[in-house]
């Protein structure tokens, strides 16, 4: 906490005060939505299959990131090569987010609502997940995917709307939740982690919690899946809340009509999945 | 007494500590409560940080007693606070007042309620259509909604109960403002009916309740450039009383490693009915007004996939959620007419899930087989990071091949 308050008043310097590159990138501000990646994850050369042909100037960008480049070469080549260095360590990111460890790390930062809130009032302020819409760089911005609604939304900051949603890819949030089903958000209540309440207001006690739920998971990496093998989601949907919009307390009809047909849309979808649990 | 007069007389008023006042105003000039000598008490609140929702209230509709009606049950200090509101002078016997924090405080809670009442009438609708259009209220956060302009909005007309929202009439649904300062603001200052009544005068700017997918070159990659792509042709709702604007109407639809995640794993898609909207405004009159399905049979002819599906109930079928994921452009592209549509489904003839598991990691591009993709091989505590990205070296293909 120290280091990364150090860190702010610092930023746009280069590691001055950071040991290393990847800690002095992750604590600059605007970067809250990554994690670290595992520097044998990065030494692996086999993992960055293909990064090469997507990043110029490839292998000083590398060295940046791994903190073996040449001070020289530093000089010449540092406003550019940063860019491409946060380039490449944001495509490196979206491979490794996708990994046993890297899903534990991002499931760590998804309890502690490090990606926000979902702005839509019925889902409770569910912690969000990032998510690009797009695997390819330089298209499109990063989302935020809110697994209860399951909708997408944008970063509520310009400073995290300008990140590239490449350097999460589009897959993640659906393979974390695919991986870890037991969290899975409720569609009705209050969010099962209880962030609204433990937002800010108490640093230690959501540690406690994490201490007590989260290990179990992140530790057994697999176990989550085991648990959620009971959980049933065919009729989930049911419970869902939804806004209804009032004139005078009467409802609109053109709305109404709508609402109707999507909840019959959703009858359909849940007897679908009840009958298919029905034959196993 | 004229406008006029009470901000000279307010003037005079102020006059005697303005020596006092002055660097506090220079601080900041919000923190006076004492108006500036042109600025009335409503144009001050208007103005101040996290009020930018509110529009200003005519003082003659303030006036009139039966626009307060039952107000100054609510309302502690009630005269006071009228007379703060409207800039009149106090009378004598203010000094019984203990703090004018107090006064301040109801001014507001009398202002806000009959704003609430304000803006359902003309003059008030008219104010806030010209703020909704300007965008003072901001877009929905919603992606697919494409920034379409919200309106303030209460859960209650009751004052205390909760802040303002902001309703998005693309999806029908309320958000909390993105920033902090409006958590101050009580929602029952714009009310409950508002919103709704706002967007039945003003059609043009709701959204209609169906929406097709653009014949070709919509992508829900890129919702922006397909919204803009189909203004070409005039939108027209034949319901006259319901939203004339086209809807933006794309649905997420979540994906693993290319493959839509199968409704048949626990953690597939529950919730795209929310944000779903027929193609037709007909489609709407299938749903009777208990929310059940009219006539199936009918329903049928339109959409033989679709309930032959729901009849047989083949489980292999897989989703039928096809509608939901109109941002298959490519495959949107083969169906030519409204019924064309439905007719990709006929796609979903595939086998079940467990046995094309192999089939999907292999052939990354097959369009269809979406369904077992929740099956798909997990990483693994310790040898699943190479697994992995094998798979992503896989990747490119599959992004061409989907764009």
């Amino acid at each position: 906490m120290l280091h990364r308050a150090v860190e702010d008043i610092s930023t746009g310097s280069d590691s001055d005060y950071s040991s290393t590159w990847i800690s002095w990138f992750l604590s600059s501000k605007g970067n809250e939505y990554f994690c670290e990646v595992d520097e044998d994850f990065i030494l692996d050369r086999f993992n960055l299959t293909g990064l090469n042909n997507e990043v110029a100037n490839y292998a000083q960008a590398l060295d940046l990131i791994t903190d073996q480049l040449d001070d020289e070469v530093q000089d010449e080549l540092r406003g550019s090569l940063d860019v491409q260095a946060r380039l490449l360590y944001g495509l490196i990111h979206a491979r490794w987010i996708v990994t046993a460890r890297g899903l534990a790390k991002m499931v760590e930062k998804y309890k502690r609502g490090d990606f926000g809130r979902c702005p839509r009032v019925l889902c409770q302020s569910q912690s969000l997940l990032p998510v690009g819409l797009i695997d390819v760089p330089y298209e499109k911005s990063v989302k935020l995917y809110c697994g209860r609604c399951e909708d997408l939304y944008s970063p509520k900051s310009s400073r995290h709307g300008s990140i590239d949603g490449a350097y999460f890819g589009t897959t993640f949030p659906h393979l974390l939740y695919l991986v870890y089903p037991t969290l899975i958000p409720p569609k009705t209540g209050p969010p099962a982690d209880g962030p609204a309440s433990a937002n800010n207001t108490g640093e230690g006690k959501g540690g406690r919690r994490r201490g007590r739920e989260e290990v179990p998971d992140a530790v057994g990496g697999m176990s989550g899946e085991g648990g959620g093998e009971g959980i049933s989601t065919a009729s989930v949907a049911l419970k869902a809340e939804r806004y209804r919009p009032r004139i005078y307390g009467f409802q609109l009809n053109e709305t109404a009509k709508l609402q109707r047909w999507q909840e019959a849309m959703r009858d359909r979808q849940v007897a679908r999945l009840e009958e298919l649990e029905e034959r196993g | 007494m004229s406008r006029q007069g009470q901000d000279v007389e307010e003037d005079a008023v102020s006059g005697g500590d303005e020596v006092m006042e002055e660097p506090e105003e220079q601080e900041d000039g919000y923190t006076s409560s004492t108006p500036t000598s042109t600025l009335t008490w409503i144009s001050w609140f208007c103005s101040l940080p996290g009020h930018e929702y509110f529009c200003e209230v005519t003082e003659d509709f303030i006036e009139d007693d039966f626009n307060l009606t039952g107000l100054n049950s609510m309302v502690p200090f009630w005269k006071e606070a009228m007379e703060m509101v409207l800039d009149v002078e106090p009378d004598e016997d203010a000094a019984k007042i203990p703090d004018v924090s107090i006064v301040e405080s109801s001014a507001e809670m009398l202002y806000g309620l009959v704003h609430q009442r304000y803006i359902l009438g003309r003059a008030g609708q008219q104010a806030m259509v010209d703020k909704y259009e300007s965008g003072i209220f901001g877009s929905c956060p919603r992606v697919y909604c494409v920034g379409c302009n919200v309106v303030p909005c209460g859960r209650s007309d009751l004052p205390g109960i909760d802040t303002v929202k902001l309703f998005c009439p693309n999806c029908n649904d309320i958000y909390v403002p993105p920033s902090s300062r409006f958590q101050g603001v009580d929602g029952a200052f714009f009310g409950t009916t508002f919103a709704h009544l706002f967007f039945q005068n003003y059609r043009d700017s709701a959204p209609a309740p169906f929406w097709k997918a653009p014949p070709s070159g919509g992508s829900s990659l890129s919702p922006r450039s397909s919204a803009t792509g189909n203004r070409s042709s005039p939108f027209v709702n034949p319901n006259p009383y319901g939203g004339q604007k086209r809807a933006a109407g794309y649905v997420y639809v979540p994906r693993i490693y290319g493959f839509k995640v199968s409704e048949r794993a626990k953690c597939g898609p529950r919730m795209q009915w929310l944000r779903l909207r027929p193609e037709t405004p007909a489609q709407l009159d299938q749903v009777d007004y208990r929310g059940r399905w009219i006539d199936e049979d009918e329903y049928e002819d339109e959409e033989d996939e679709q309930d032959r599906q729901m009849e047989d109930f083949d489980p292999d079928l897989g989703d039928d959620d096809d509608e939901e994921e109109d941002d298959d452009d490519d495959e949107e592209e083969e169906a030519g007419g409204p019924s064309g549509q439905q007719q990709t489904r006929h796609a979903e003839t595939i086998p079940p899930a467990r046995g094309v598991v192999h089939a999907v990691r292999t052939q990354p591009t097959a369009p269809r087989q979406d369904a077992p993709v929740a099956i798909i091989s997990l990483p693994q505590a310790s040898g699943g990071k190479v697994r992995m990205v094998r798979q992503w070296t896989d990747r490119p293909p599959v992004l061409t091949g989907a764009a």
